[in-house]
């Protein structure tokens, strides 16, 4: 017996396309500048074989992935740090409040005066975005942990550290995972964003203006297809992973940033 | 006023399926209030839902002034348990009120009065301008059943109207309610899981048994009006009615087996 | 007040730590920021006080860029208010459209700009289109949430005493799904923010603060882009505070009813 939501949600997608499908074929979009839904379907399943895409796949993945592992690296001793000392993290508060909702992308035109190649322009506003959400997630989870299991150490006479090491961070490691599965997400539309604006070498970004140069409309729509496939990958396996580790945590929505 | 016939309802198929409701008849006559009681699990809410609309039944038929309705009946307000639930914590409770007086076609002016007078007969005449969540759990039942009061229904239903409320609170709001029914002649079908409860509010009690749920008993009770909390209670009468409808909500294997229909035991 | 002191006296040492480091490194790349507030002042802030000081140059830059931000924001908003409710309301609807609300909202906004501008030629509307498309997600998706989760007593309330549909929409389900809905479309302002400057960076734009971004870029004016984008960090700020003031009023309701339960 097939789960009626999964059928659903195929007869949804099928209908999609047929519905855009028919819409060209009928004439009421101009199949010259939107193509047609089997072009893009066409387009896209050509592009997993294309070894052109697939290097400017994994030239986005590498960055990606660069700017990620910086961002944590930075984000979550930033984050232990702060929220275990209130009173530092009082003092910067403000800071952080100013500098979060500045569009990273903002960054790209200065970062690309001052920084010496294209692909650390890139990591650096990669960075810059995926902090936030690990830092934030960090200092909740540390804020959120039990009290009672703080003081139990105490009693027994462990030190600041060793509350820290034993309690405090085991079970802010949750929300941390979740901040690195938001800031994973943020981190690629980001790195294709930086692709679309500095351009560069190689990316699905670069070859997005490629194609747009070219007036390939299918192409750009079939990579941004990817784009999209890539992000619902990469969060699917990082759900997994939070379901796996923290199977006892129950609170995995996080902290939006 | 309300015929419930062979009424049956079944939630699931297959062989989840549970048989709450094995073929119900009730008849309430115009003014009465009658109580329903039974074991807990028995179908005693699933009945109330099918009478009011919330669930269809599976099988049988529910008619309303000799009218059968399916879907909500017209004239039928429902007070819910879960008080907190049931009023809306977005709007004032004289907006709470008032809501449903839109479908009767009054006015503002007009729906402000009788939302005003309906808190006034429930003790609650300076609560119009608060919100529902800034009163105590007792006033707010308070509200939903002024709400109801306001909407001048020829049915009410209450759903285990007061097993959210503490003791004293409950004494009180029974007495609301023989009070409004007296003011406001209104049929009055009431659910509880209280079988003191049902003896000291209802003029009849209808025993169901355990699901699948048919009438056991349906007994008339004869205690003098108007009721009173301690005097009422001390009464001999009360005293065995309450013994009779315990036994029998405890279920009796002959009665709970008892074939389609009600097996009536009539008192006097 | 008091409290404010309090919790805003980490800024003025900061910048002056900020000011002292700058001057010591003495780097074009890092101007200090007296440099950059003089350079704002210079570009932006140099009209009447009655003006809040704004000089018609920001006018000129600011009036379209939150033009078309505030614009894109409020057509994401009413068409994934509308789609989210009737979606949440229909689970047969959910079922269809779910997986596609999923993909649709993985897809980096950014990538379809290309398409747009191909699609639309005309820039204001390859901009709204693009901030459109990036900020309706959170809308959409939390307006399927919050009206899919309304309590099932308030709906049978509702049913029970009779309530039309258009009643039930405005007096129940709506209020209901307000606090997700409103969650959604705090977090949708940002996004918008963002997408307005990447929409000014990616196509030709002629004016608004992401041009004067990249024509500051083309003159080499360091204290111009710092102060730019400085100057989106306060509006990113200010957009997010008197969204949560509205917010606060609007669902007074929700936060005290939560207090007393």
């Amino acid at each position: 017996m097939i789960d009626p939501r999964v059928v659903r949600g195929v007869v949804g997608v099928a209908g999609l396309l047929a519905v855009a499908e028919a819409a060209g074929r009928a004439g009421l979009m101009d199949t010259r500048i939107m193509p047609l839904a089997s072009t893009v379907v066409a387009r896209a399943a050509g592009l997993a074989v294309d070894g052109e895409f697939l290097q400017d796949v994994s030239a986005t993945l590498g960055v990606w992935a660069a700017g990620l592992v910086v961002a944590i690296l930075l984000a979550v001793p930033v984050g232990v740090l702060l929220g275990s000392l209130p009173r530092v993290e009082a003092a910067v508060r403000p800071l952080i409040e100013f500098l979060r909702p500045i569009p990273s992308v903002a960054l790209i035109p200065l970062v690309a005066l001052i920084a010496a190649s294209d692909a650390r322009v890139k990591v650096t506003v990669i960075v810059y975005a995926a902090c936030w959400p690990v830092l934030v997630n960090t200092m909740y989870g540390l804020h959120d942990v039990d009290p009672v299991a703080k003081d139990t150490l105490r009693a027994f006479g462990f030190g600041r550290l060793a509350v820290l090491l034993r309690v405090a961070l085991p079970s802010a490691a949750p929300f941390v995972l979740t901040g690195v599965r938001l800031a994973a997400s943020v981190a690629l539309v980001v790195a294709v964003s930086a692709e679309l604006l500095a351009g560069g070498a190689g990316g699905i970004g670069v070859y997005i203006i490629k194609a747009g140069s070219g007036y390939r409309v299918d192409l750009m729509v079939a990579a941004a297809v990817w784009a999209g496939l890539i992000g619902l990958a990469v969060n699917a396996l990082l759900v997994r992973a939070e379901r796996v580790l923290f199977r006892w945590h129950a609170a995995r929505a996080g902290v939006a940033a | 006023m309300l015929d419930v016939v062979n009424l049956t309802h079944t939630y699931g198929t297959g062989p989840n399926a549970h048989r709450a409701l094995g073929g119900v008849d009730l008849t309430v006559a115009e003014g009465e209030l009658v109580c329903v009681v039974g074991p807990s699990g028995c179908g005693k809410s699933t009945l109330l839902r099918s009478i009011a609309g919330l669930v269809r039944p599976t099988g049988g038929g529910v008619r309303v002034k000799g009218r059968s309705v399916s879907g909500t009946p017209d004239d039928l307000a429902v007070v819910f348990q879960d008080y907190s639930r049931s009023l809306f914590p977005w709007m004032s409770v004289g907006d709470n009120v008032a809501l449903p007086l839109r479908r009767r076609g009054l006015g503002r002016a007009a729906r402000r009065t009788a939302a005003a007078e309906a808190l006034s007969a429930v003790g609650l005449e300076s609560a119009a301008g608060k919100y529902p969540w800034e009163l105590s759990g007792g006033m707010q039942q308070r509200v939903a059943i002024a709400r109801a009061l306001a909407y001048r229904p020829s049915l009410l239903l209450m759903d285990e109207p007061f097993g959210s409320v503490d003791a004293q609170t409950r004494e009180d709001l029974e007495d609301l309610v023989l009070a409004v029914r007296g003011h406001h002649r209104m049929t009055i079908v009431l659910i509880t899981h209280d079988i003191d409860e049902s003896v000291y509010v209802g003029d009849r009690v209808v025993v169901l048994s355990r699901a699948p749920a048919v009438v056991a008993a349906d007994l008339r009770v004869d205690l003098p009006s108007p009721r009173d909390q301690i005097g009422t209670r001390e009464l001999p009468a009360f005293v065995h009615l309450r013994a009779e409808v315990g036994r029998l909500v405890r279920g009796k294997p002959q009665l709970s087996k008892a074939p389609n229909g009600p097996s009536s035991i009539d008192k006097e | 007040m008091n409290g404010v002191v309090h919790r805003l006296w980490p800024v003025p040492v900061l910048v002056a730590l900020w000011e002292a480091g700058a001057r010591a490194a003495a780097s074009t790349y890092f101007p200090p920021p007296s440099a950059i507030a003089a350079r704002l002042r210079e570009l932006w802030f140099s009209g009447p006080p009655s003006r809040l000081f704004l000089s018609d140059q920001a006018l000129q830059d600011f009036l379209p860029s939150l033009a078309r931000m505030f614009g894109g924001w409020a057509i994401a908003c009413a068409a994934g208010i509308a789609l989210g409710v009737a979606v949440g309301r229909s689970s047969a609807l959910a079922g269809y459209v779910d997986p596609i609300v999923e993909f649709g909202r993985a897809i980096p906004p950014p990538t379809l700009i290309p398409l747009f501008v191909v699609l639309f030629k005309v820039d204001v509307r390859m901009q709204v289109a693009t901030i459109v498309y990036g900020v309706i997600w959170p809308v959409l998706v939390n307006s399927i949430d919050g009206a899919r989760y309304v309590d099932r007593q308030h709906t049978e309330t509702a049913q029970v005493f009779g309530l039309s549909r258009a009643q039930r929409l405005t007096r129940i389900i709506l209020p209901a799904a307000a606090p997700k809905i409103f969650a959604g479309l705090r977090l949708s302002l940002s996004l918008a923010l963002i997408l307005m400057v990447v929409s000014e960076l990616a196509g030709s734009a002629t004016s608004g603060i992401g041009y004067e971004l990249l024509y500051a870029q083309q003159n080499f004016d360091l204290p111009g882009m710092w102060g730019t984008i400085a100057l989106l960090g306060v509006l990113g700020l200010l957009l997010n505070s008197s969204f949560l003031l509205v917010e606060r009023r609007t669902l007074s309701w929700h936060r005290r009813a939560r207090q007393t339960n």
